[in-house]
């Protein structure tokens, strides 16, 4: 923001009206006045206080949590901080048990994302682009889950799920004893049952996502598509999906992040229970409350930041590369 | 509390916001030190007719009765309790720096461990004055959860319930059931009301902690009461033999158990005793909280767990018990102390239990004439127990069970036949966690 202004106004202050030498100089010392003390004293204000902020909120406090992750603290005193080494590591890796499922756990998170909704995103992208009638009503109702706040959407489901006086295993009968589908107990099934609750709000975000990507193809790529004599398929396959790239490099930094952070919805659900196990959970239960686990919580939080990087400085380096290239 | 819960923890604002982005996840940590100023108290002058107390009643019925309570305190002392309510999980997740900033002088808080815990802390004023004279309101077992691992008094307690076996008097009738006295009686039981068409235990273990209070009853009949203090407090071994024949018998327990718990909450578990679906429910007293039909409530009765092993008999009693504690430099120490001296009188407690009658009072001297049948009894078991325990959760380091205990406790619910793998695999992380500090 701040480069912008500095460059953009001399730039413009630089370019003389036409046959006016006198009005030039003006404007050359103008450009030197351009930032007086007021000027600087705003420009300073205006980058310092969101530098600040950011590397208050977001440095010092990663920095913190990964020192942290080296120590016990059960957070009374800082003088009760102390140096444990890997220990927290170790103990993470060999003796929780909890610990790998989590893993696991956000991983087909995120392969599941990727699997369905994703696809449906994108194929009711391409319904309501093609100019169907009550577009404006379809887009609305399927993207309303995505305005929800995951709470809610726990809350909703969890309402769908129960086990006693859930709408499933009323319909279907299965509340008697000895027939029990326990949708959110069970360890084979709350992962999956949970996971078609996150699905069902994914996909209304990633059809807005490939509706406004499909809105920005060109219209005369279709044109001429259809001259070639090709049909829908070969179009949508040939033609349209290569021109949505940007569109999936989004979707897929959307749905990894999506995948690292899913919380909220577990934690209403079942607070990540045997089954739906979660490292943002994990990291929760050892930190939040009484007498925490500050330390063993931090090392949590730093493995969850390891796979965010492992994943997002690849793309990162990949974006920067193709923006000096062209 | 998270014993008598609405069951639903509502967690913050969304996440959302604090995970995007990259350094997101290590945000989340962050957000999670306390910012030792950030969760003080009102922090009132130190106007000498004013005593500042921190509350986590927030719900409706305990918020009004401590408001009589208080208001009847300000009548005989000329003294102002200002109170500073704050949602009742919140506060206890916020306890450690609620207590660390400028807490009020005096606080809502759990007896034994959970009090011991900040009491060693130094986090707490003792308050042996103040025992000197209330000492004669309580019973032996009482005071011993009032006091600190160093001897001295650091709490006033005020309330308590028991946990005990619920049922309903007119299904035992229909049916000619006994109730059970030893445990080969219950197992009979069980599978007569199985034959008779009834789940004979109701359960429910959505929210990780009742299975605890199942642990709780088995261990200390069995292995008795300093066994179970142990191995609450990390010195016992989760890898004896005696935890081993706890779990054994929990396992053939469980086939009578309600099916589907995983996904049950307490209040919906209970909804099988109100229809008379089930034949018994091991809660505490707070599962009267789901009788709203009076006939209903009338016919609800309980006995206590049965006897296992007749060295210890039904010699102890889980009843959790809420009072309060004064914070490390209360400002107006004297007018503390006046307070905490009437609220350890009989008279503060039956003010407080005429506006909420779901539990009873702590004090032996209290008046029991204007009791419910069900609270008689309750007080009757508690008075007359030889020694009492609070819950898994307020008897042992919060960390451990919630960490560990919850989950474990959980997975053996749901395949009972791998205990030796889960107890070593608590017992590791149990050292771990003590030995932490």
């Amino acid at each position: 923001m701040t480069t912008d202004m500095t460059t953009k106004t001399p730039e413009a202050a630089a370019v003389p009206p036409p046959g006016a030498d006198s009005a030039s100089k003006r404007a050359q010392q103008g450009h030197r006045r351009l930032l007086t003390r007021r000027d600087r004293i705003t420009l300073a204000l205006m980058a310092g206080v969101p530098t600040v902020l950011h590397v208050a909120l977001v440095w010092v406090t990663a920095l913190a949590s990964i020192l942290l992750a080296f120590t016990t603290w059960d957070g009374i005193g800082f003088d009760s901080i102390k140096w444990v080494g890997l220990d927290n590591f170790q103990q993470l890796f060999n003796d929780n048990p909890q610990f790998w499922p989590a893993v696991q756990h956000n991983v087909i998170w995120f392969v599941a994302l990727i699997l369905v909704p994703t696809p449906l995103g994108l194929f009711l992208a391409i319904q309501l682009d093609k100019k169907i009638r009550f577009s404006r009503v379809y887009q609305t109702a399927f993207f309303l889950p995505v305005v929800i706040s995951m709470a809610c959407i726990g809350f909703v489901w969890q309402l769908v799920y129960n086990p006693d006086t859930g709408l499933i295993n009323s319909l279907i009968g299965a509340n008697k004893p000895g027939h029990y589908i326990d949708w959110i107990g069970d360890p084979d099934l709350n992962l999956w049952a949970v996971l078609v609750a996150a699905s069902w709000r994914h996909t209304g975000y990633m059809m807005i996502l490939y509706l406004a990507g499909l809105k920005s193809v060109d219209p005369s790529l279709r044109e001429a598509s259809a001259l070639d004599g090709a049909n829908e398929w070969q179009t949508f396959k040939n033609v349209i999906f290569p021109t949505l790239r940007p569109t999936n490099t989004v979707v897929l930094v959307v749905t990894i992040i999506e995948a690292l952070r899913a919380f909220d919805l577990v934690f209403v659900f079942n607070k990540g229970a045997q089954g739906t196990e979660l490292l943002s959970i994990l990291v929760t239960n050892n930190i939040i409350g009484e007498s925490s686990r500050i330390g063993y919580g931090s090392a949590i939080a730093v493995v969850l930041l390891v796979i965010s990087l492992a994943v997002i400085i690849p793309y990162l380096v990949a974006t920067f590369r193709k923006e000096r290239r062209s | 509390m998270r014993l008598t819960p609405s069951g639903l923890a509502v967690p913050g604002p969304s996440r959302r916001s604090l995970l995007r982005g990259v350094g997101g996840a290590a945000l989340l940590a962050g957000a999670g030190i306390p910012l030792l100023s950030a969760c003080g108290g009102s922090g009132t002058s130190s106007d000498p007719k004013t005593v500042s107390l921190g509350s986590n009643a927030s719900d409706a019925v305990p918020k009004k009765a401590f408001e009589s309570v208080y208001a009847t305190f300000k009548k005989q002392s000329g003294i102002t309790v200002d109170v500073n309510t704050k949602d009742h999980n919140t506060f206890q997740e916020q306890i450690n720096s609620y207590l660390q900033g400028t807490p009020d002088d005096v606080f809502n808080w759990f007896a034994g461990y959970r009090m011991q815990f900040f009491a060693a802390k130094k986090l707490a004023t003792p308050i042996d004055d103040v025992w000197a004279k209330i000492g004669d309101n309580f019973p032996e077992a009482m005071k011993k959860l009032s006091k600190g691992e160093d001897g001295k008094y650091y709490f006033v307690p005020l309330t308590t319930y028991p946990w005990a076996i619920f049922y309903r008097k007119s299904v035992f009738q229909q049916h000619g059931y006994k109730v059970p006295a030893t445990w080969d009686e219950l197992v009979a039981l069980c599978k007569q009301m199985k034959k008779d068409g009834l789940v004979p235990i109701a359960f429910g273990d959505k929210d990780a902690w009742p299975a605890m209070g199942t642990f709780d009853q088995i261990n200390f009949r069995l292995n008795g009461y300093d066994f179970h203090v142990e191995l609450m407090g990390g010195k016992a071994a989760w890898t004896d033999a005696k935890v081993k024949a706890v779990f054994d018998h929990w396992a053939e327990l469980l086939p009578y158990h309600q099916d589907g718990f995983m996904g049950r909450t307490w209040q919906d578990a209970a909804q099988g005793l109100v229809s008379k679906k089930a034949g018994m429910y091991l809660l505490g007293s707070f599962v009267a909280q789901q009788f709203t039909n009076k006939a209903d409530l009338d016919d609800l009765d309980f006995f206590p767990f049965p006897e296992i092993n007749s060295a210890y008999g039904q010699d102890t009693v889980e009843a959790p018990t809420d009072g309060f504690m004064v914070s490390k430099a209360p400002k107006n120490h004297d007018g503390v102390v006046k307070l905490l001296e009437y609220l350890g009188s009989p008279e503060a407690e039956q003010s407080y239990l005429k506006v909420d009658p779901s539990v009873v009072a702590a004090s032996s001297k209290a008046d029991t004439s204007s009791y419910s049948p069900l609270q008689k009894k309750a007080f009757d078991m508690i008075s007359g127990a030889k020694t009492l325990t609070q819950f898994m959760d307020r008897d042992s380091r919060p960390d451990f069970t919630s960490t560990v205990m919850q989950p474990g406790l959980q997975k053996f619910l749901q395949n009972p036949k791998g205990v030796d793998g889960l107890l070593s695999s608590i017992e590791r992380q149990k050292k771990q966690i003590f030995a932490s500090s």
